[in-house]
């Protein structure tokens, strides 16, 4: 009772605010940014935020929020476009979106999957509002009761989902996440910055990837190659099938997933320190596992978009209990945001509930209001932008080669973002075609770095307690929150491998010859091998247990791996080779070939830079591969350059500079 | 919230007539922006400390500086922030229009000679210094024990301290517990200060500091609440280089205080040398604001003046408080005090500094 005492009256006053033609327009603007930068990968909210701050202060704080709040709840809906359509995982909120989002494009259903996508995020959203109304008020002693080894439960937790999309030899499931760990332990150790598999004289590696990198090049540059060598449209008909009333349909018989993915979402949003990377995964799993009638995943099952879509606009939701009452932001967004607030007079801390619980409950239900416009809108241009899956693909590929690797640029804004990207798609490609769970792989790189940390520090504090006595330390790591989320591990890890043998997450691949996938898998063990070295040899222990550990067990697991293939017969589905049968196998464009080109843009563009190189590439491509006429070449070339310029200058972003560059003196954007 | 509009109500045209003022009364000038864009780069990722800083001064440089030029704040982090300023000191033009934003983490692998720096301080020309402060903080129960008896609480309790890492801003708190024959084992991995603050809420960490702001706002509620108690500030420098009171924690003692109340800290040799060395590169001297080697003259000092209307501001003790706390914002002769005082250190408090990271804590740089 005291509860509702509390927030109706904070509640009323907060609609009286939003639901003001100002606010609301205000609202509507911000919709609009975040949608036209939401659909470009690899810049998401940041940037959004970033243009809206010169003009932040100075408002009226409504309206400011009104305006940061729209732009930064509808990008996790608008990425959805890129999942869908492309195969680019726009941002960590739509990773798991593009297992089943994408092969249903394929099938010329995209309509479907969008619309089914976009009323999930707006339930999730809406969701997500009304349980925060509430909770919000509750939440800190919860929050507070999530310390580091509860935060490492749930951060193995997530890494159990590889159980589940581990693929057809559960072994090379576990050896592709090891593989996704060691890529994301590359660089500074979090704790005492020794390097790994990197020094401080090259600082680029040193850093560490980022995820738009290895998203980009583990997921969108093997679909585009794989597409592209078919000389076809994304939908395989060419034409489209199920329509976005079928989408809705889906959602619509899917209703009791969708509001559990929605309350994952929310819950895993609300503890702080683990972000947005696992939401997806945790909620994808959980389909998965609880999914029993005709299960498609990983080739397009309307589920697998259903689920991830519902958890994470609800988690943005989840998202601000942390960034407003603890000022902790849960992601890089959020950051700007809390920047955001203090413009506009507001300081995120637990004031926001004693003080300002009327602000508060504005920005909860603007991002509720926002995800209402914003996917609706996105659910009635669903059906007419899935119609880009029914244009010839070659016309689209210089597009989303601009696209990706400028979003890959942002990243470090240095030529070698370029590098790593193409490195990272020439795995992904390779990945793809011998069949090792991709999946795994990124659900290791993401969870790498929180795995390692949680667990160095529950192990630093639980030590420093148990001086005190075995009790409190075993009191400290073994809390009741722990158990619980030990005893859902465990169920999920079991439901996972039980219904692992339903989802594929590469599809259906042949098999063939021994030679091509024995030399990968040689391949990747060289790589662990010299990993495992590197780790040996550093000299902080604390630096060195966690890629030694996962290094050496993935090692042997691929080694197994070897001598089981040696065992094997060439039909065994070790030996998945896409090359070997199949669609890849009767393409009319080569693997080499194919990648050449988009090789061509990496030299060109470290030559003359970007700009040039784009235009470069745009002319050669469309006359030589594409066989376009001069006329709709330099068309589409316009309207390519023209766009990335636009948005560019707009974002206030620079482009890749090359060799001449480094001689010359050129004004933007050639420099 | 009506309280809020009120204020800035109020506040509007007392900002124009400053700016009025500014622009009227100031001297002439050879430097004109008129039309220009400035990339204001800042090393660090957006939505940090520095960020919000630069954000903060970029709408008033951009009023401030002759013909009004359009100021961007341009975000590149990397490398520990060696990253952004490397390329600023390897491309930066000398003409004004780009300008760089540093901090105490940009500072403190140049005084460590990390092998990723490739900048020379004494090469930038600085227009403006922002001093900081530092608050360490205690739970209640441990506090009392400090209060009663600081030397006995400093042998017989082990603490739990959330860091970044023993080679950033946190050396400064790690090493004045160090002197103090406190026992604190650091928890390393944090990625901000604010899960340093959280640790402390969760009862995993006993002990935790914070800089001004982030006290301000992250800690005064909880001390309010009962559940934290301040133990010391790191103090303030006066103009002759001497550690005081910080004037935004009047009432604290400052951390020299402390170690000479104690017998066994020491206010003198090459320990103490150390920490103050670092202490000032990283809170009185920790945020500046330069043009690149070999920029004309007139240009810098447009820009000191614009930086000086700007501190000068009828109302600039108002607008910076909540977002920069009540520190100096120096220009001109202040200001290259306050750098030369922030980026040169001695060789031998370097050595103690490195040999103490290497012992302690393994770190070799």
């Amino acid at each position: 009772m005291d509860l509702i005492a509390t927030a109706l009256p904070a509640l009323s006053e907060a609609f009286a605010l939003i639901l003001q033609p100002t606010q609301i327009g205000f609202l509507i603007v911000g919709v609009l940014l975040g949608l036209s930068v939401g659909v470009f990968p690899g810049l998401g909210g940041i940037a959004g935020l970033s243009l809206v701050l010169p003009f932040i202060y100075g408002m009226e704080p409504v309206s400011g929020l009104a305006l940061m709040v729209g732009l930064v709840a509808v990008i996790p809906t608008s990425d959805t476009f890129a999942s869908v359509l492309m195969g680019i995982p726009g941002s960590s909120a739509s990773q798991a979106t593009v297992l089943d989002g994408f092969p249903l494009a394929k099938r010329g259903e995209a309509a479907r999957a969008l619309a089914a996508a976009f009323v999930s995020s707006l339930f999730g959203g809406l969701f997500g509002a009304v349980i925060l109304t509430f909770f919000v008020l509750l939440a800190r002693p919860l929050v507070l009761a999530f310390g580091t080894p509860e935060l490492l439960m749930v951060t193995i937790l997530g890494l159990a989902m590889v159980g589940t999309l581990a693929g057809r030899i559960p072994l090379k499931g576990l050896v592709a996440a090891g593989l996704g760990m060691m890529v994301g332990a590359i660089g500074a150790a979090p704790a005492l910055g020794s390097g790994r598999l990197a020094d401080a004289n090259w600082p680029y590696l040193y850093d560490g990837l980022q995820l738009v990198i290895v998203g980009l090049g583990i997921f969108a540059i093997p679909e585009i190659i794989a597409l592209l060598r078919q000389d076809r449209a994304i939908s395989r008909e060419g034409g489209l099938g199920a329509g976005w009333l079928d989408g809705l349909a889906d959602w619509w018989r899917n209703k009791w997933l969708s509001l559990r993915c929605a309350f994952i979402g929310v819950v895993v949003g609300v503890i702080p320190g683990l972000g947005g990377s696992v939401v997806d995964w945790i909620a994808y799993g959980h389909t998965v596992q609880t999914s029993r009638r005709d299960p498609q995943f990983g080739s397009g099952d309307i589920r697998g978009v259903i689920g991830p879509e519902s958890s994470n606009n609800a988690k943005e939701g989840g998202g601000l209990v942390p960034t407003l009452l603890f000022g902790i932001p849960g992601s890089g967004s959020m950051a700007v945001f809390i920047g955001g607030m203090i413009l506009l007079g507001y300081e995120a801390g637990p004031q926001m509930i004693t003080n300002n619980l009327d602000v508060t409950y504005t920005i909860v239900w603007s991002l509720a209001l926002a995800n209402v416009v914003g996917a609706g809108l996105c659910i009635l241009l669903s059906q007419p932008i899935a119609h880009l899956t029914t244009i010839r693909f070659t016309l689209l590929v210089p597009f989303l080669f601009m696209l990706i690797a400028f979003a890959a640029f942002q990243s470090r804004q240095s030529l070698e973002d370029l590098v790593a990207l193409a490195g990272i798609g020439l795995l992904g490609v390779f990945m793809r075609r011998f069949d090792w769970s991709r999946p795994a792989f990124l659900i290791g790189f993401v969870l790498a770095d929180q795995a390692e940390v949680y667990t160095y520090q529950a192990a630093q504090i639980a030590k420093i307690k148990g001086r005190q006595g075995m009790g409190s330390m075993f009191e400290y790591l073994f809390s009741p929150i722990v158990l619980v989320v030990i005893a859902i591990t465990v169920v999920s890890v079991w439901l996972g491998i039980r219904q692992s043998k339903l989802i594929m997450p590469e599809g259906d691949v042949p098999s063939g010859g021994k030679a091509a996938p024995l030399t990968f898998a040689v391949l990747l063990a060289a790589f662990l091998a010299w990993a495992l070295i590197d780790a040996l040899s550093i000299s902080v222990f604390n630096d060195k247990i966690f890629p030694a550990i996962i290094s050496g067990v993935a090692l042997i697991a691929c080694l197994v791996i070897i001598v089981r293939m040696s065992l094997a017969d060439k039909r065994s589905a070790l030996f998945a080779d896409r090359e070997a049968d199949g669609e890849d196998a009767s393409a009319p464009h080569g693997l080499w070939p194919t990648l050449a080109w988009f090789a061509s843009l990496l030299i060109m563009t470290s030559l003359f830079g970007f700009i040039i190189a784009i235009v470069l590439f745009f002319v050669v491509f469309l006359k030589l591969r594409a066989g376009a006429s001069w006329a709709r070449t330099a068309l589409l070339t316009v309207i390519g350059v023209g766009f990335i310029l636009t948005m560019a200058s707009l974002l206030n972003r620079d482009f890749p500079p090359g060799l001449l560059q480094h001689y010359v003196d050129l004004p933007w954007p050639l420099a | 919230m009506t309280q809020k509009k009120h204020s800035r109500a109020v506040s509007r045209p007392l900002l124009l007539a400053a700016m009025a003022t500014a622009v009227l009364g100031g001297p002439l000038q050879a430097a004109d922006f008129s039309g220009e864009t400035i990339d204001f780069v800042i090393p660090f990722s957006e939505g940090g400390g520095s960020d919000k800083w630069a954000r903060f001064y970029a709408p008033l440089l951009s009023e401030a500086l002759p013909g009004q030029p359009n100021v961007v704040v341009k975000n590149a982090p990397g490398a520990g922030s060696t990253k952004g300023t490397n390329d600023f000191a390897a491309n930066a033009d000398p003409d004004g229009l780009t300008i760089l934003g540093t901090s105490g983490s940009t500072q403190f692998p140049f005084l460590l000679d990390d092998p990723r720096v490739q900048y020379n301080y004494a090469d930038f020309q600085i227009v403006l210094a922002s001093a900081t402060g530092g608050v360490a903080y205690l739970p209640p129960d441990l506090a009392e024990q400090f209060a009663s008896d600081p030397e006995a609480f400093a042998a017989d309790n082990s603490f739990i301290y959330g860091s970044q890492g023993a080679t950033r801003l946190d050396l400064v708190p790690l090493l004045a517990w160090e002197l103090m024959g406190m026992n604190v084992e650091p928890v390393f991995g944090l990625k901000g200060r604010g899960d340093g603050r959280l640790m402390f809420e969760r009862g995993e960490a006993n002990i935790d500091y914070q800089t001004s702001s982030a006290y301000l706002s992250g800690v005064m509620p909880l001390v309010e609440e009962g559940k934290a108690v301040p133990m010391m500030s790191w103090g303030s420098l006066d103009e002759n280089g001497d550690i005081v009171r910080d004037p935004t924690f009047p009432d604290m003692p400052t951390f020299k205080e402390v170690c000479d109340s104690m017998d066994s800290c020491e206010t003198s040799g090459v320990a103490w040398d150390a920490w103050k060395a670092f202490f000032v590169a990283g809170f009185p001297a920790q945020k500046m604001i330069f043009l690149p080697k070999g920029t004309d003259a007139d240009i810098v000092q447009a820009y000191s003046d614009a930086f000086q209307s700007i501190t000068e501001r009828d109302d600039f003790a108002e607008i910076s408080a909540a977002r920069l706390g009540v520190y100096p914002q120096s220009t001109g002769a202040a200001a290259e005090t306050q750098k030369a005082l922030g980026t040169e250190v001695s060789d031998e408090a370097k050595a103690y500094v490195k040999d103490w990271l290497k012992e302690r804590y393994g770190v070799e740089l």
